[in-house]
């Protein structure tokens, strides 16, 4: 079970962003839980500067602007 | 390693970065072709009404008719040229380059960086955290913030397009001062203290986030990706902004408007300020109505000064910053930006 959390104030693309890597982790099959974090300060402890970012297992693999889909489905197979 | 990536990544490399390119450069010879027929264009437009050319509705017709499809071409081009711009940057990258400067250098390279970093004011709060809490000085954080929004590339491309380029080159030159000289003021000011306890309390330190490769054709995607975001979101205001200005140029009376926004009124600069803060507006919407507002003989540095106040000093950004500032920090950006574009305001009414 993968561990993701998606950065963002709640913004359009944020929503966006957290059904992206649903659909892809649907798509490859691989289990995950999906959790937002909306409040400031716990987004800005993960040191990004731009939103939505993308958290994997604690680790942060994106910041700012939609991800790419191939991206997405290289983070789930890593 | 690196020699092996770059070849692989090369131009040309595959059949379909060849097709973008190619495409890309059809749709540039396309766009040239209509946007040089746009006169004619308004021209039959007008004709195609009842109306007399010369009256008032005719001129105000032949302006929206004309400005409209131009207004919006250019706008779709510059947007999707800085698309591709500004896939070279990121807010992170802008971050780790400026936290090693002191104030001064500082200030000025953020300002310059603030016009080619992505930036959208839904992202301001975490942008503004972002900075701060990686070492990044106050001051520093001002500059690019004020700088982001003002000097854009819809502002300096619809400039450019409708004004000429020697008013977009004077924006840029004074937008980028303002920025510089507001935040190294507030810089020098030391109002740490007066950010929110919250974000002071945040020492998160940057992180590094994995290079992203992109190709040449991602970053044509970007450029097509910028204008369905930005002139998706805009057009609306342009339409507006348009249809103020073609009221302007057909019906307000050139001696009426001298009389008040013309270089000989002095108040007219502080006025311009006033208004235009709680008037919020995207450059796009602004700047048809700066156009109209030229032509009837309104003076350059009251213009200019209504037009920043309106882009940088906005009160739903305002709001959205009030989460990380206090109500005095806020008041003190205002204050002193505000200023800042009174000066240019009164500067060039005295120097044109």
């Amino acid at each position: 079970m993968k561990d993701i959390k998606v950065l963002g104030p709640g913004c359009k693309r944020c929503t966006a962003t957290a059904e992206m890597v649903q659909a892809e982790a649907n798509k490859l099959g691989v289990p995950v839980t999906i959790e937002k974090v909306t409040d400031y300060a716990a987004i800005a402890g993960y040191g990004i500067a731009s939103t939505p970012g993308i958290v994997i297992d604690g680790k942060v693999v994106h910041a700012g602007g939609l991800p790419k889909s191939e991206d997405i489905a290289r983070w789930l197979a890593a | 390693m690196s020699l092996g990536s770059i070849t692989e990544h090369a131009p040309g490399a595959s059949p379909s970065t060849a097709k973008w390119i190619g495409g890309t450069i059809a749709a540039l010879i396309l766009w040239s072709l209509v946007y040089s027929q746009l006169v004619p264009f308004s021209e039959w437009v007008v004709a195609l009404t009842p109306v007399d050319p010369k009256s008032h509705l005719g001129e105000a017709i032949s302006f929206f008719a004309y400005d409209t499809p131009k207004v919006l071409m250019l706008l779709t081009l510059v947007v999707f040229g800085m698309g591709i711009v500004r896939s070279f940057f990121s807010p992170e990258k802008t971050r780790a380059l400026l936290a090693g400067n002191r104030e001064g250098v500082g200030n000025a390279l953020a300002a310059g960086l603030g016009i080619v970093t992505p930036f959208c004011s839904c992202s301001a709060v975490p942008l503004f955290i972002g900075f701060v809490s990686a070492g990044v000085p106050l001051g520093v954080t001002f500059s690019f913030l004020i700088s982001a929004p003002m000097v854009n590339e819809v502002a300096l491309g619809l400039l450019f397009g409708l004004v000429g380029w020697k008013v977009a080159l004077t924006y840029l030159a004074f937008g980028l001062a303002v920025a510089i000289v507001s935040g190294w003021i507030i810089g020098r000011l030391h109002l740490e203290h007066w950010l929110e306890e919250w974000v002071r309390n945040i020492r998160s330190g940057a992180i590094e986030l994995p290079p992203e490769e992109l190709s040449a054709v991602d970053r044509i995607k970007a450029g097509i990706d910028a204008v369905y975001e930005i002139v998706g979101k805009v057009w609306p205001w342009i339409i507006a902004g348009i249809a103020a200005g073609a009221i302007i140029h057909g019906y307000v009376p050139s001696d009426l408007l001298v009389l008040i926004m013309g270089r000989d009124a002095w108040w007219s600069v502080p006025a311009a300020v006033v208004i235009g803060i709680p008037m919020y507006s995207n450059a796009a919407g602004i700047i048809p109505v700066v156009e109209a507002l030229l032509a009837k003989g309104a003076a350059l540095g009251t213009v200019l000064a209504f037009m920043m106040a309106v882009i940088a000093l906005s009160l739903p950004e305002m709001i959205i910053l009030r989460k990380v500032l206090t109500i005095r920090l806020i008041a003190v950006f205002v204050g002193v930006v505000g200023t800042g574009i009174l000066a240019v305001g009164f500067l060039f009414n005295a120097l044109f």
